[in-house]
């Protein structure tokens, strides 16, 4: 497979993993880096928590890696309404 | 221009600094922090205890954040505040001027007053450097002696035992926390050490550390007489760090007090996080609490009129997640027995004095292996709650009481012999399912 093949294959996947997004809890957040310390492609998670903000990042694999591994509950799966502003 | 200085970075310090920058570019922003560590999260140290991360990770912010946000770290101890110069004095002999000071010293653990109190391997689990040191002697094989109550003691038991220590846990009363869990969840907790490996010593105090060439190597006890072991953790308790302002004539009770603006008693003097004593309106009196986010809360609010805007503090009702025994764990509202935690001197970290009162309340549980739901059900709205274990409902519980929503027409069900609360609840989830995003 061409690199360009690959590249665009794999944008096709993540656009359907992207049905849903990992939205924090940010009460619930000591900033511990455990999210950010077990994302396998080093998104910053933390910090959307303390900014308060869904993992927007287009890279994330929606792997759940980080909800999983939270030992305080804060994130969690949530679907992304892609099609919501578009109304 | 104006000059801030904050006194502290943790949670309150960090956050109104963040504050302070968003409404004001041009201000001089000083953070003097007396840890050479700076800010990290605290109560991250558990998990750099247990092993879960490492401790380059337990720095939410990286060199360039405080870069962009132009603050000044000043890597120093503040030793007196000079009101009438608007000055700080700190511990190299300089004098740091201000125009609005804040004062976030947070709260550090207590130590019990014991003979062998100063020997090397007594530790305690409340800062970055203590907990290194306290790694130095967590080896494999080793035993150790764990103290205290609440959250903190419960670290450093699961920390101490992933690290393949034996850990000894010495309990003063009959079970563990008993002002804010249960009796069936304080079981929950215990068993799950003990099947973990740990020794629970019920009804047992600790009345001395034992010694040899200055290194622990036992502790006596009124219980069973003497464990020998090679480090004694400690978790009776904090005290908010409140001399400074003391000193400086500033109005103190167990913090330092503050108005709802987060002002303390002497003008441009403010305080935030687990120093200050902040008023509750449900409880009708103030309180301090000991947690991150009404720390992170109570930095914005500070911030935000240090800078000339007019914001107001409103105590949240008392919030916390922890993990006990493995077990996730959230905490809301009053949920406490009245009787005093025989393991701990006032208050420990991640506590907060609002649990402990219990209202005109009945409580309803639903059981099921480690998933456990409590409710403080009251006349016509819930007061409180513990979900240990599956989190789903807790949003919604939070929910339920910090805006004190009408449970009357579900009341009846809560009650009713077999009942199930998660049911009943669930006609409270609105349609669009994020009732518990914040």
């Amino acid at each position: 497979m061409k690199l360009r093949d690959w590249l665009s294959a794999d944008r096709s996947r993540r656009e359907l993993l992207v049905e849903a997004q990992v939205v924090p809890e940010s009460i619930r957040c000591v900033q511990c880096g455990i999210c950010s310390f077990y994302c396998p492609i080093n998104i910053d998670v933390r910090r959307h928590v303390w900014d308060g903000v869904p993992v927007r990042d287009g890279h994330c694999l929606t792997c759940g890696e980080c909800v999983r591994r939270c030992p305080r509950g804060v994130l969690r799966f949530e679907r992304s309404n892609l099609f919501e502003n578009k109304r | 221009m104006t000059h801030y200085l904050i006194i502290g970075a943790g949670s309150a310090g960090i956050s109104a600094a963040e504050t302070i920058r968003r409404l004001d570019a041009a201000g001089e922003i000083t953070l003097v922090c007396a840890e050479a560590d700076g800010y990290y999260s605290r109560p991250g140290l558990a998990y750099f205890l247990a092993d879960e991360i490492p401790e380059q990770q337990l720095y939410p912010f990286r060199r360039q954040d405080f870069q962009r946000l132009q603050i000044r770290m000043l890597h120093a101890q503040a030793q007196q505040i000079i009101p009438q110069d608007h000055q700080v004095l700190v511990n190299d002999g300089h004098r740091l001027a201000y125009d609005r000071l804040l004062v976030a010293t947070g709260a550090s653990a207590v130590m019990a007053k014991l003979p062998g109190a100063e020997l090397q391997g007594v530790v305690k689990l409340d800062n970055l450097e203590e907990t290194r040191r306290m790694l130095r002697f967590a080896h494999k094989g080793r035993r150790a002696v764990v103290v205290g109550g609440g959250i903190t003691a419960l670290e450093l038991v699961e920390g101490l035992r992933l690290r393949g220590m034996q850990v000894d846990y010495l309990l003063r009363g009959e079970r563990y926390w008993p002002n804010v869990l249960d009796e069936t969840e304080s079981r929950i907790v215990e068993q799950r050490l003990k099947q973990a490996g740990v020794r629970i010593n019920y009804q047992t105090e600790l009345s001395e550390i034992l010694g040899r060439g200055g290194k622990v190597v036992g502790v006596r006890t009124t219980g069973q007489g003497h464990i020998p072991c090679d480090l004694v953790g400690m978790a009776i308790g904090v005290a908010p760090c409140k001399q400074i302002g003391e000193t400086a004539g500033l109005k103190v009770d167990k913090g330092i007090l503050v108005d709802d603006t987060m002002l303390t008693s002497v003008p441009d003097i403010y305080a935030a996080g687990d120093v200050a004593q902040v008023y509750d309106p449900r409880l009708g009196k103030s309180i301090v609490d000991s947690l991150w986010e009404p720390a992170r809360a109570q930095g914005r609010t500070a911030g935000t009129n240090m800078a000339g805007q007019t914001e107001r503090y409103i105590k949240a009702v008392p919030f916390n997640v922890t993990r006990l025994a493995g077990i996730t764990t959230t905490i809301i509202g009053s949920v406490g027995g009245r009787d005093g935690d025989p393991d701990v001197v006032g208050i420990v970290r991640g506590d907060s004095e609002g649990w402990r009162q219990v209202p005109d309340a009945m409580a309803v549980q639903s059981n099921s292996e480690v998933n456990r739901l409590r409710l403080l059900v009251g006349e016509r709205h819930l007061v409180g709650g513990v979900v240990m274990g599956d989190q789903r409902l807790s949003g919604l519980v939070y929910q339920l009481v910090a805006r004190e929503i009408d449970i009357s027409s579900i009341r009846q069900n809560l009650f009713t012999p077999g009942a199930d609360i998660e049911t009943a609840l669930a006609s409270f989830i609105p349609s669009s399912g994020n009732f518990g995003r914040r």
